[in-house]
């Protein structure tokens, strides 16, 4: 019961605010869906307690009978395990908080703000029920509901043209993932029958060995499968080469960014494996991609974010990196690690996109760092708060990320293969380029001269108490998180924590393993984030002329990672200009000349034949009694030929 | 011999000259008295058409049987419907005299003899007393050059044509031996008597039947004579004899020369493809609304051989259908264009009717349901009769003609809708003239009957059912 207010809150505010709020105002559609969030945040985290604490059995709630399709049976369920449960309670207790914060960062927006509202708890509905879906049609409607609710929210904006061109890459990219996840939903059930997880995998032992045979060559059934439901998770949590709507994403409003890169959306994919966890031990090879795929993107976004100038870029590209380590940890079958940097990061993302938020509000809507500089006087709560955030970002003990991000990197090196490795030399590269990247955001942004124009600088405060006080809560996160869950998340009791929700494949000790790697490992990875940091302060601290003089010198290579690697441009040359092409060709030959023509042409042969009918109408009996007699002689010859 | 048989015919008959009579003494405003007669004398015929029993008379020249009955009522509704459009317009066009109802009385009187015909001499006079009636009426506004010139133009081709007819008659008669349909049937009935003389002779006689119905390339009378004659009259010719012609070419084609259907069929199958094109194709070039319904109604004539190509019950009842639709929605249809009327001069320019909606949206109404009706669009009575007769081709396999019919169609839709964007869509032009209530009365009755078909199909397609049952005995 109290599971399901959890889920269907949001809901219910999501409702009343988007379909009664332009009757009841503002006010009214706010309070109703910040209120539904808090019936979410307190009964989620709950709920979870009375799972792992209070005894509570696991189990599933039936709701209502979807669909009967002969063989086919889906049914409305939530799901109520370790992994539902903890989702259930961190994406309730989050996204409240991110709510409550947009009351004061939208105070001063001059649309109607109850769409905004009606849009942020349905986005959040939408993630419930793809956590606590019980099988894989309902977690794809939670899936897509989460892609229609970021459309929505980063076009919020509608009249921004930049604002509706992100929202549109941000579905067209999903929907690339979306169908390689359909496709596998439906694989899953021409292999199994069933597409409920409970069925699934009690059956994985039958199909071990069918194979795939297409193109020549052949492919495990699982192996398949598992890759198509990664590449759907490659495009909602943007991994590399899936990743280009993220940053574009930025164009919503801050809380949005918050909600997607913290709680939200992002994180599905990351749930999506672990979910299925059981199907992918199964399939080694789809395995190695997720971490090579993942530990790519951890390094890749982390060089960019090293080099841009907008503050919530920065942070972006950040997510998509924190990402790929998720993915990392997964793929060396590091499950717990994974998701338990997904729950830490939830708290110190959502911060650092909210702090962002705070300095836009206090610069008025000023996000280029160039243009800021010294504002840590001016909001004091602000640049405390973003200190903790990014000193969990960062890795530094005793923040969160040190706990999460640690257990990842020893997670791939304990994995003791080459993908392993790869991923662990790519997580410390990255390690080092986060904590530089933070620290140059920090004093870019709080410290130095102002760079600002007076008038903005001069007009800068801190947010209202509404704005701050989710900040500090978030903070108090950033700070205990790790400190307080890794023992009991990933440490050697962590699989009484997850009961058998993350499955490691038979024989995978990767969990053991990492508590007992040489002393060195557990060092370095904090030694990288420290280094970056250090690095910072020497570019931005002590040698502000270093940066720019450097930048200059590589220059190439600047330019190439100011442009994001040109995956935009190469993207817009390989897929979106041919495909405007192919579509020009098919509406101007084939549309306008071929399908418009010929009912033109038709219409021009009617125009003609009516002419010519009109032609032989002249008036003249002579003309009338011959045609007559024509027609008779024509008539009789039809008759006596084949009468 | 049961003479009483053709008791509606001599009553008929007689009340017409008993009309002429009355007409001749009184020598002022005998017009209209002379009219409400001739009313009277169809409404006292059609009961009897309906209450005397049937059979078959005068040595086997005369039937009465259920079909007889129906195209009977349906030729006296026909010329009462456009005795009735004509008592306004004749008045201001200054030809409301009384020989005008009487012309139209013994035309009737002609017509209800066709259907009736068992016989091809009884066939060809009754035809020929219809045909002299129309030929006058045609010319019946004397002093204008167009009704003369239409007058003439009808009779010259009308003479040719009943040349042709009765040559066709005599090559039947000559290699048979007979012009009674129960004999031709029953010689027929053994394949060998189907000597080439003959058929030729029954293509002759398709022929001058088929001028009657103007269907293509009989036609070119068609768009002259109407657009030529008195309104008026043109509503006259555009009703109740297509229906009597097609009524009896249906009877000549299943009672004598049913047998012969395998060699007929194709040729009513080329004169149906070519009224439709026809019809589809040369109306959309016209201006002239009266021009444009001749060829609608050469193109209708079309659809309606569809189901006499068919040749079997089915596809006459269709047929059938097809002309109790037809007789209403083209009464209704005339009506409209009769009340065109501006400043007391008739006007028949499509153009004349812009903005009809916005000055006379009554009419526009009613115009524009005939419109759709025509074009057969459901639930208009005028896809009912398209229905059956494509219904019956269909089921007879005979799918060119149910496609070209439809496509046909199509393309004739334009013409009837661009009426309808005329009158709804283009700039009011000065307002018409206010009509008579008569036109009213006759426009909302067949307009009811047009748009509400659809309700109570059942009894009108089982009468006619029953009717085209009759044919095949």
């Amino acid at each position: 019961m109290i599971y399901m207010l959890a889920v269907f809150a949001p809901l219910a505010g999501a409702l009343v605010a988007g379909l009664l709020g332009r009757w009841i105002g503002d006010r009214a559609a706010m309070a109703a869906s910040v209120l539904g969030m808090a019936v979410a945040a307190v009964c989620g985290p709950l709920a979870w307690a009375m799972l792992e604490w209070g005894g509570a059995p696991a189990g599933t709630i039936r709701i209502a009978t979807w669909i009967q399709a002969g063989s086919f049976h889906v049914h409305w369920a939530l799901r109520y395990d370790a992994l539902s449960a903890v989702m259930v309670a961190m994406v309730g207790f989050v996204s409240m908080l991110i709510h409550v914060y947009s009351v004061g960062y939208m105070a001063h927006d001059s649309y109607r703000r109850y769409r905004f509202f009606a849009y942020l708890s349905l986005f959040t509905f939408a993630m419930l029920m793809l956590v606590t879906a019980n099988n894989l049609l309902q977690l794809f409607f939670g899936w897509e509901g989460v892609g229609l609710c970021s459309y929505l929210l980063i076009g919020y904006w509608y009249d921004r043209p930049a604002a509706c061109a992100a929202a549109i890459k941000a579905f067209v990219v999903n929907r690339i993932g979306d169908l390689a996840f359909a496709i596998g939903v439906a694989m899953l059930f021409l292999t199994f029958g069933s597409i409920g997880f409970t069925t699934i995998f009690a059956h994985l032992a039958q199909h071990q060995t069918e194979r795939y045979h297409i193109l020549g060559g052949s492919i495990r059934v699982y192996e398949l499968i598992a890759i198509l439901l990664f590449i759907g998770a490659m495009g909602k949590s943007a991994q590399l080469f899936l990743h280009v709507w993220l940053p574009d994403a930025m164009e919503g409003p801050t809380p949005v960014s918050a909600l997607i890169h913290a709680a939200t959306m992002v994180t599905a994919g990351v749930f999506l494996v672990a979910r299925m966890s059981p199907l992918f031990d199964q399939a080694p090879a789809a395995m190695t991609l997720v971490a090579v795929i993942g530990g790519s993107t951890a390094f890749f976004a982390a060089t960019i974010g090293c080099v841009q100038n907008d503050i919530k870029r920065v942070i972006a590209y950040s997510t998509c990196s924190q990402l790929g380590y998720m993915f990392l940890g997964e793929g060396v079958g590091a499950y717990p690690a994974s998701i338990f940097h997904l729950l830490t990061h939830a708290f110190f993302k959502a911060l650092l996109f909210l702090c962002a938020g705070s300095v836009i509000h206090a610069m008025s809507d000023e996000q280029d760092m160039r243009k800021m500089g010294g504002l840590w006087r001016k909001i004091p709560i602000t640049y405390v708060t973003m200190w903790a955030g990014s000193l969990a970002l960062g890795g530094v003990f005793p923040f969160a990320g040190y706990y999460s991000k640690d257990a990842i990197l020893e997670a791939a090196l304990a994995a003791h293969s080459a993908v392993g490795d790869y991923g662990f030399v790519m997580g410390i590269l990255a390690a080092v380029m986060t904590g530089f990247y933070s620290w140059r955001l920090l004093l870019m942004t709080f410290h130095g001269k102002p760079r600002g124009d007076h008038h903005a600088m001069a007009h800068a405060h801190e947010s209202p108490w509404v704005m701050t006080v989710p900040l500090m809560v978030l903070a108090v996160g950033a700070l205990s998180a790790g400190f307080l869950l890794h023992g009991i998340v990933i440490g050697p009791h962590w699989q009484y924590f997850w009961r058998g929700t993350l499955v490691l494949a038979p024989g995978n000790q990767v969990m053991t393993a990492m508590d007992q790697l040489p002393g060195w490992a557990y060092v370095v990875p904090s030694i990288a984030g420290l280094l970056g940091i250090a690095i910072a302060y020497w570019f931005y601290w002590w040698n502000p002329m270093l940066p720019v003089r450097l930048a200059s010198q590589f220059r190439p290579l600047y330019l190439f990672l100011l442009n994001k690697w040109y995956f935009d441009e190469l993207y817009d040359a390989l897929f979106v200009r041919p495909a405007f092409a192919l579509g020009k060709l098919l509406w101007q030959t084939g549309d306008e000349t071929i399908i418009d023509g010929v009912p033109n042409g038709l219409a021009d042969l009617a125009v003609d034949g009516s002419r010519g009918a009109v032609k032989i109408q002249t008036g003249s009996i002579a003309v009338y009694a011959f045609t007559m007699l024509i027609g008779l002689v024509v008539l009789v010859g039809i008759f006596l030929i084949w009468g | 011999m049961n003479w009483a048989l053709a008791l509606p015919e001599i009553v008929l008959a007689a009340c017409g000259l008993l009309i002429l009579v009355i007409g001749v003494l009184r020598k002022s405003d005998s017009a209209q008295l002379c009219s409400m007669l001739t009313l009277g004398a169809f409404l006292v015929t059609g009961l009897l058409v309906l209450t005397r029993p049937g059979g078959i008379g005068y040595y086997g020249q005369f039937t009465v049987d259920s079909f007889a009955v129906l195209t009977k009522l349906l030729i006296l509704i026909g010329a009462a419907l456009s005795l009735m459009l004509s008592f306004d317009y004749n008045d201001r066009q200054g030809i409301a005299r009384f020989e005008y109802p009487v012309l139209i009385l013994f035309a009737t009187v002609g017509m209800m003899g066709m259907v009736s015909a068992s016989s091809l001499m009884t066939l060809y006079v009754a035809l020929e007393l219809q045909s002299l009636a129309l030929y006058v009426l045609a010319a019946f506004a004397r002093d204008e050059l167009r009704s003369s010139e239409a007058g003439l133009k009808y009779f010259v081709l009308g003479a040719l044509a009943s040349g042709l007819l009765l040559y066709g008659i005599s090559l039947v008669y000559g290699f048979s031996g007979t012009m009674d349909f129960g004999v031709l049937a029953h010689a027929l009935g053994s394949p060998a008597q189907a000597s080439a003389g003959l058929i030729v002779g029954v293509v002759f006689v398709i022929v001058g039947l088929a001028f009657k119905i103007s269907a293509a390339p009989f036609h070119m009378w068609t768009p002259d004579v109407y657009e030529g004659s008195p309104t008026s009259v043109t509503v006259f010719l555009a009703t109740a004899p297509k229906v009597a012609a097609m009524a009896l070419l249906l009877r000549v084609m299943a009672e004598p020369f049913g047998h012969l259907l395998a060699s007929w069929q194709l040729v009513i199958e080329v004169v149906s493809i070519a009224s439709m094109v026809l019809g589809a194709l040369a109306a959309i070039g016209q201006t002239n609304v009266k021009r444009l319904m001749a060829y609608s109604s050469i193109g209708h004539m079309g659809y309606a051989l569809i189901g006499l190509a068919v040749g079997t019950p089915l596809g006459m009842r269709g047929v059938l259908v097809y002309l109790i639709v037809y007789i209403f929605m083209s009464a209704g249809t005339w009506a409209c264009i009769i009340a065109m009327r501006r400043q007391g001069l008739a006007v028949e320019k499509i153009e004349d009717l812009s903005g009809l909606a916005r000055t006379d949206p009554g009419l526009a109404l009613a115009f524009a349901i005939f419109m759709f009706s025509m074009a057969g669009i459901p639930p208009l009575s005028g896809f009912f009769g398209k229905l059956y007769v494509f219904l019956a081709a269909v089921q007879s396999g005979l799918w060119t003609l149910a496609i070209i019919g439809v496509l046909t169609s199509v393309v004739g839709s334009y013409y009837y809708l661009r009426i309808v964007k005329v009158m709804y869509f283009d700039a009011p032009g000065p307002a018409l003239d206010r009509r008579p209530s008569m036109l009213g009365f006759v426009a909302a009755v067949t307009g009811v009957f047009t748009l509400f078909f659809f309700l109570f199909p059942g009894p009108l397609v089982a009468a006619a059912g029953t009717a085209a049952s009759a044919l095949f005995g």
